[in-house]
């Protein structure tokens, strides 16, 4: 594990969540995990987090349900996705690459990326692995598309794309990314390079702001003890920390 | 209730029968699963509620399965499930991909016996385009308003494996709810759990709405660490060195042939 980058991409995706009540975190997501207790912390506590695969970050009590009938009712403000490719319009495949159904690469499935891509206000999508086999010019299977006819319901939808290299903002009425930050180490000419979808990119392309301070002291102290609880082989990494259980 | 031994149990699954399995979350019935490939189940029709791991991976493995719908298939942090990404490239299994909610959706219809729930999202999705048995239809309450409907799923048998029942069936599963809604919709429940308790856990009020009451279920049987490798609720957790030597060896028809020998063999002792 990159640890500097790591937290990077902790801070940077944690400063996507201000202002939100409600964030939900899927299963096997320990930096958007991370970012989202962050966000809690730096917010004062005020945020309610929903963390699947965690016992005391997640108030669900109806079963495997319960998150989607709660993003539909409107209830959860941002949500994490990514996606073995993704393509420049923000189309997800978490299905295969290659040709239906026999799939050169078979990845392990949609999950509910089907449902809550629409229903949640503010998704990120966050890949670590950002090269041109992941960041595709079109996916071979779309398991949630990044934007619908207006006749279709949506409430929701991408927002921005994180990868180990940069942050991308996504117009919805583009239908296309803008290249909004560089993480350290990083030019236009490196994206460019390992991306394999058209985007948007201003003349001068600003640096991914480092975690601060007061970012790296939270996140070194109550969230590597918060994200132990469910990801203690992340937080061992990141932290030099065991769980406490 | 009846309460049979793992193998009478496995018995009870034939070829040919729609079972409905559930998350590596819930309670996984791993030993029932070791006794079905011990039997030699075949032609087994399984729905991942919503998605499986190991299980699923180990019934393929031991060509137990014909068919499987599921959003997900994987092993999590050990990565890819590697018997089902094999079989997906063989084409041995029929795949029908999904996503989370329309599982659950699907089972809720059963459990109420309508014949189809609608559902939000899934429309632009490949999912829907590879989906015959689901419809693209209209809001019949709104015009303009495009909605999928999808038919109620009912399985012919759901399995899962908790920490306790009693003698009238009755089967703890906390806030394990997915079990209920599987429960529900299923013709047939057969559970296995650690132990089975006296007295009736209807009984105290402060754990009553965590039971599945014994209307729903066929049988129980005992399976002491039953869920192993896989972890169970707060009783205990996974075997983390065990699901570690199962991805490893099952990247290769060999490595899963030598992993299931011992895991058929080694039973209980290992666990």
């Amino acid at each position: 594990m990159d640890i500097a980058r790591t937290r990077l991409l902790i801070a940077v995706i944690s400063r996507m969540l201000a202002g939100c009540r409600t964030v939900a975190v899927g299963n096997s997501s320990p930096i958007p995990g991370a970012a989202t207790l962050l966000a809690r912390a730096m917010g004062a506590g005020s945020m309610r987090v929903l963390m699947l695969g965690s016992l005391q970050n997640n108030s669900f009590t109806d079963g495997g349900r319960e998150l989607f009938d709660c993003a539909a009712q409107g209830r959860i403000d941002a949500f994490f996705l990514s996606g073995g490719q993704i393509d420049g319009e923000a189309n997800l495949n978490l299905v295969g690459a290659g040709e239906y159904p026999r799939w050169q690469h078979r990845f392990p499935g949609s999950f509910g990326s089907a449902y809550l891509y629409y229903l949640i206000p503010r998704v990120i999508l966050f890949r670590e692995e950002h090269t041109a086999r992941v960041l595709v010019p079109k996916v071979d299977f779309v398991s949630a598309p990044g934007t619908s006819p207006p006749e279709v319901y949506r409430q929701g939808g991408p927002a921005a794309l994180v990868t180990g290299r940069c942050v991308f903002d996504f117009d919805r009425a583009a239908r296309r990314f803008r290249l909004a930050s560089l993480h350290p180490g990083e030019t236009a000419e490196t994206v460019r390079a390992n991306t394999g979808f058209t985007y948007d990119a201003p003349a001068d392309v600003p640096a991914t702001l480092p975690p601060s301070e007061a970012e790296l002291a939270v996140l070194n102290g109550q969230v590597a003890a918060e994200i132990a609880e469910t990801y203690p082989r992340f937080a061992a990494a990141l932290f030099g920390r065991r769980s406490a259980a | 209730m009846t309460s049979p031994s793992l193998d009478e149990l496995a018995a009870r699954i034939t070829p040919g029968t729609l079972v409905a399995i559930p998350p590596d979350y819930s309670g996984v019935p791993m030993a029932l699963t070791r006794a079905l490939v011990a039997r030699n189940a075949r032609d087994l029709h399984v729905l991942a509620v919503p998605t499986s791991g190991i299980q699923i991976d180990v019934l393929i493995g031991a060509g137990c399965v014909a068919g499987l719908e599921a959003a997900a298939v994987t092993l999590g942090e050990f990565g890819l499930a590697p018997r089902f990404t094999a079989a997906i490239r063989a084409g041995s299994i029929r795949m029908r991909d999904t996503t989370c909610p329309a599982v659950h959706a699907a089972l809720q219809a059963s459990e109420k016996g309508v014949p189809f729930l609608p559902l939000r999202g899934l429309i632009g999705s490949d999912i829907l385009r590879h989906r015959a048995d689901w419809k693209l239809a209209d809001n019949p309450f709104s015009s303009g308003d495009p909605i999928v409907y999808l038919p109620a799923i009912k399985p012919d048998v759901a399995i899962f494996h908790a920490t306790k029942a009693d003698r009238d069936g009755n089967v703890w599963i906390g806030r394990r709810r997915e079990l209920v809604t599987m429960a529900h919709a299923a013709a047939r429940t057969l559970v296995t759990v650690e132990e089975i308790v006296e007295g009736s856990l209807l009984d105290d009020e402060t754990i009553a709405a965590g039971v599945l009451p014994g209307l729903y279920v066929e049988a129980v049987a005992e399976a002491p660490r039953g869920a192993w490798p896989l972890g169970l609720q707060d009783l205990y957790a996974a075997d983390e060195a065990e699901l570690a030597r199962y991805a490893e060896a099952a990247r290769s028809e060999a490595g899963f042939r030598a992993w299931l020998d011992r895991f058929l063999g080694a039973w209980p002792a290992a666990a």
